[in-house]
């Protein structure tokens, strides 16, 4: 099919997108990588009438701020998933990240694709948006009134949905850069490679410096609601023995409630959140493990 | 409604189109410039038959606005022919294989897998295994092939290429 007529407008900067979002109200949307946005529109699911782009707004490659223990890695909002995958300080700052983007469309979309738009997307089974909240990361969003950051723990609100007011725009992402003895691992089911999930589970385990038990734990899972969402925090495993991680995907499972839809049921959907936690955290724990001690 | 005049540097020439803002890269190489090998499959980003080169990376034509395209270098596999229509050696490696049949997917496959070996051969790494050619295909359908003649093809293609860098 063919999009609906539309007008469009370069941003030069993401302070003149502001305004230009402030002054088109609910009519306007934000073109980022556009590789959601455009079949949307190739589709007819969506009629804005005014695109904004900002793809001329923003030229800034991925950086480290802080030292290596409490360092934070800044990805801007137009950073590509081809980058994530690839670069160096992505890598090495978040390789769950940077593992998980593999699971994003295809050559063509990572090339385009950005982790802003991805955020702003919100789309229920995003990879991104796991990873996102596993590392506890936070955006900065620009509105009329400057900026302020935000916990991707609070910027979903369901399907498709963020919690931005109208005229705010994601600029940076930052994440907390992986410290020693830090797991991480992402696994998720797909019909097809490439496909969107049905379920996907991204983990990150701490372990403490001397002992080397369990400190911290952050599981989040896509597919499994109306939003990607992290597990409650007093379902976590007990310890990093087998037994214990099985029974904490268990529990976390049991109180998710998948509905059914065309690709998998409720019911389907629940087991493999189970299965795959088990097998997210067995690996995250073992990765740990070996990382740093 | 709102036509306005854009440049497109298409295959080393630039073209001066009139687009309207919903036209896609697609829309414009197909249907304004007759660029028949950039091919409308399922305007989502799936299928891969409408892939072109923007600035060298494979992008999905029928998701990028014409008018971002001005200003950049877009090469469809019309592209890397030479001179009267010769065939560039990974097309002559996908004849030689039996891998293209309807040849509706061709362009696409050709473009993407192009890519791969470039990135592969340019940073100095080994040529792309199957697996990884497989894995960068994911994003192009072919309904006739069965994908087996696709990926000997680019293998083939692949193992000149690492040679043709190993010579001194």
């Amino acid at each position: 099919m063919v999009a609906p007529a539309f007008q469009y407008v370069a941003a030069a900067s993401y302070d003149e997108a502001v305004r230009l979002l402030a002054a088109g109200g609910d009519e306007a949307k934000i073109l980022a990588g556009g590789q959601s946005l455009m079949p949307m529109l190739n589709l007819r699911l969506a009629h804005p009438e005014l695109l904004i782009d900002i793809n001329p707004a923003d030229q800034r490659p991925p950086s480290v701020t802080g030292d290596a223990a409490g360092g934070l890695l800044r990805l801007p909002a137009l950073t590509r998933h081809r980058v994530l995958l690839e670069h160096d300080l992505v890598r090495r700052g978040c390789p769950l990240l940077a593992d998980a983007v593999r699971h994003v469309g295809n050559v063509r979309v990572r090339n385009r694709g950005t982790i802003g738009g991805s955020l702003a997307h919100a789309d229920h089974t995003s990879e991104i948006g796991c990873c996102a909240l596993a590392t506890g990361a936070h955006v900065v969003a620009r509105g009329p009134d400057g900026d302020r950051t935000v916990p991707v723990s609070e910027l979903f609100a369901g399907y498709w949905t963020t919690t931005l007011a109208s005229a705010e725009i994601i600029t940076d992402v930052l994440i907390p850069v992986a410290r020693p003895r830090q797991g991480w691992s992402f696994h998720e089911m797909v019909r097809r490679t490439s496909d969107f999930a049905i379920v996907a589970v991204a983990v990150l385990v701490d372990l403490a410096e001397r002992t080397g038990e369990l400190a911290a734990v952050r599981i989040a899972l896509a597919g499994v609601g109306d939003r990607v969402v992290l597990a409650d925090p007093s379902l976590n495993p007990a310890s990093t023995a087998d037994a214990d991680l099985d029974a904490a995907a268990a529990r976390i499972a049991e109180r998710l409630e998948p509905s059914d839809d065309v690709h998998a049921s409720g019911e389907y959907r629940r087991r493999l959140a189970r299965v795959l936690t088990a097998r997210a955290l067995r690996q995250a724990c073992a990765r740990a493990a070996g990382a740093g001690s | 409604m709102n036509r306005q005049q854009i440049t497109l540097s298409v295959n080393g020439r630039d073209h001066e189109v009139w687009i309207v803002p919903s036209d896609t890269v697609l829309d414009v190489l197909h249907d304004e410039l007759g660029l028949a090998d950039v091919r409308y499959g399922c305007g989502e980003g799936v299928c891969g038959t409408c892939t072109v080169l923007l600035d060298g990376e494979p992008v999905n034509g029928c998701l990028a606005l014409a008018v971002q395209a001005a200003g950049h270098q877009v090469t469809t596999m019309r592209g890397l022919m030479g001179p009267g229509e010769a065939l560039h050696p990974l097309q002559e490696c996908f004849l030689r294989r039996g891998a293209s049949q309807c040849g509706f997917c061709t362009p696409g496959m050709v473009l993407t897998s192009l890519d791969l070996v470039r990135r592969a051969i340019t940073a100095g790494r080994a040529r792309p295994t199957r697996e990884e050619i497989r894995y960068a295909l994911v994003g192009n359908l072919c309904r006739c092939t069965g994908y087996t003649k696709i990926l000997d093809a680019i293998e083939e293609y692949a193992d000149l290429a690492a040679q043709e860098k190993a010579a001194p």
